[in-house]
């Protein structure tokens, strides 16, 4: 089990909130140090929408060892609108067909669990095809 | 920096190698190396090598195996770099002996793959991506081949079957290769209905894991016998990538492959045109692709064309995959760039039988770690 990192990234697993660059105005997601766009220093925080597209997915049948139970389940790059692409399970899928350029938003789902029937329940942020129903901003858990 | 040359290789067969140790595969292709060779000993010891801490409860690889084939008391480390530790542990070892601080060395990779239970391989093969950002998403390795592929053929309009050619061909080389893991031809059929690993990569685009080693002896160009069996290192080049696939300008580009190539092929006066034989890195026939493109064979976009162009064959105009590519021959991965090169000093020596290419005089290998985020070009030619 590894506490201190799941504990260390829960700003952005739980409330994708990434940085934006003081010095090019470039979102980045997920947070580093040293922006990829233009090379300088980037460290403000950036709230993003949660609101995106599919850039490419697949289903994963061989799912690595902590994600069997969930297997077969879909996993897509998303391209945010505020830019970065990322890795994220798409999630409450039901009766609709992926295609690249399906509108998807962020919801908070269990990821795994860390350790064995005692162990810690990995919460972070998965898409859902784009529902349109205004969200109030609930708090999370600490 | 001083010229270097290949005098001695060895290799393993490839697969389920239950009855045999990590160092005991090693050791055998260390001593295939030494008898080719015709030599007792080299100065120092570099093993390539990415899951031996994750898979095999076992580091410190380089004490580990210069116990094991009796270099007591030398130097030894193993390199890691995914995938490429094999390719990443021969440039150790070029460098070591090409800057004079040594007269001789020994490469080895080696992966000991098959102990393990699959969805645990599949765990420790996900190392190679960003823990972060990518595997606690859930992705596997293949998850990140099949999106870039998926991607892949959106932008480009290109059919599932259109990457079939790659797997035929490295299964039918594959038959003249007592080494390679998978011995046997494949039709567009059996292709076709292969079962679904990741959506678009069936079992057929994807390479099979397994134990199994393959070695090098590096010596000064001016040490190496004149006897048609040296190979001299005409170029040699690593670059890097970000971690993760999300995070590249763009990922239909292996940007660390364009570097690398570009690089090589000015150290060995060379360029696309004038490559013999090409041993690529085609662990999904998405990267045999992807490497075509990057290394100017292909235009962005056209890379499946080799293929259904029948150019990539032994008697084709870009030989790939000559002895079964990673598809057939097997993927143990941190081996594999040393198999890569050991295959390529085959064809300039004119070892290769059935699959041999004709008036082989440059050959080229190149070894990708991770999803593209660490790779290495080595150039060769016959002394």
């Amino acid at each position: 089990m590894e506490i201190a990192r799941h504990w260390r990234l829960k700003k952005q697993r739980y409330g994708l909130v990434g940085e934006v660059c003081p010095h090019c105005e470039a979102k980045i997601f997920p947070p580093r140090d040293i922006c990829p766009s233009c090379g300088q220093e980037a460290r403000d925080l950036y709230q993003f929408s949660g609101r995106g597209e599919v850039y490419s997915y697949t289903t994963i049948y061989q799912a690595p060892s902590g994600f069997d139970e969930t297997a077969p389940y879909t996993v897509a790059l998303v391209k945010l609108d505020e830019g970065p692409i990322i890795t994220a399970q798409l999630t409450d899928l039901e009766d609709d067909k992926v295609e690249i350029g399906m509108p998807v938003e962020m919801v908070t789902r269990k990821l795994r669990t860390d350790g064995d029937e005692r162990g810690l329940l990995v919460y972070g942020y998965k898409f859902r095809p784009f529902q349109n129903i205004p969200q109030k901003n609930e708090a999370l858990p600490h | 920096m001083r010229q270097v040359a290949i005098i001695g290789i060895g290799q393993t067969i490839i697969g389920e190698r239950w009855d045999r140790s990590l160092r005991d595969i090693a050791g055998e292709a260390v001593f295939s190396t030494l008898y080719d060779a015709q030599r007792e000993r080299a100065e120092a010891l570099f093993v390539g090598n990415m899951m031996s801490g994750t898979i095999n409860n076992q580091n410190n690889l380089g004490a580990y195996l210069a116990d094991w084939i009796g270099m007591w008391g030398d130097e030894a480390y193993k390199i890691e770099a995914a995938c490429a530790s094999g390719a990443a542990a021969f440039r150790s070892g070029l460098m070591a002996v090409a800057s004079g601080e040594i007269d001789s060395a020994i490469v080895v990779g080696v992966e000991k793959m098959t102990d393990q239970q699959p969805h645990d391989v599949t765990a420790a093969l996900a190392t190679a991506a960003d823990a972060d950002w990518e595997v606690e998403q859930g992705v596997s390795f293949v998850g990140l081949n099949a999106l870039i592929m998926r991607r892949y053929m959106h932008e480009y309009g290109w059919k599932h079957t259109d990457f079939a050619p790659f797997s035929i061909n490295a299964h039918a080389n594959a038959v003249y290769n007592p080494f390679a893991r998978l011995q046997n031809t494949i039709t567009l059929e059996v292709y076709q209905k292969a079962p679904m690993v990741a959506d678009p990569i069936n079992l057929m685009d994807a390479s099979p894991i397994g134990d199994g080693a393959a070695a090098v002896f590096i010596v000064p160009l001016d040490q190496a016998p004149l006897d048609g069996r040296s190979v001299v290192v005409a170029g040699s080049a690593a670059a890097t990538d970000t971690i993760s696939v999300h995070s590249r300008k763009d990922p239909l580009v292996l940007a660390a492959a364009q570097a690398s190539v570009k690089q090589a092929y000015a150290q060995a006066g060379t360029g696309p045109e004038e490559i013999d034989v090409f041993e690529l890195h085609d662990a999904f026939s998405i990267m045999a692709v992807l490497s075509l493109e990057a290394c100017g064979f292909a235009e962005r976009g056209q890379g499946p064309r080799l293929g259904l162009d029948n150019q990539i064959h032994p008697k084709g105009r870009l030989p790939i995959c000559t002895r079964g590519g990673l598809k057939a021959r097997g993927h143990p991965v941190g081996a594999t760039g040393l198999y890569q090169i050991v295959e390529i000093v085959q064809q300039l020596r004119g070892e290769c039988g059935e699959t041999q290419v004709e008036n082989v005089r440059t050959g080229m290998a190149q070894n990708i770690g991770g999803s593209g985020a660490t790779i290495l070009t080595h150039i060769f030619k016959a002394v």
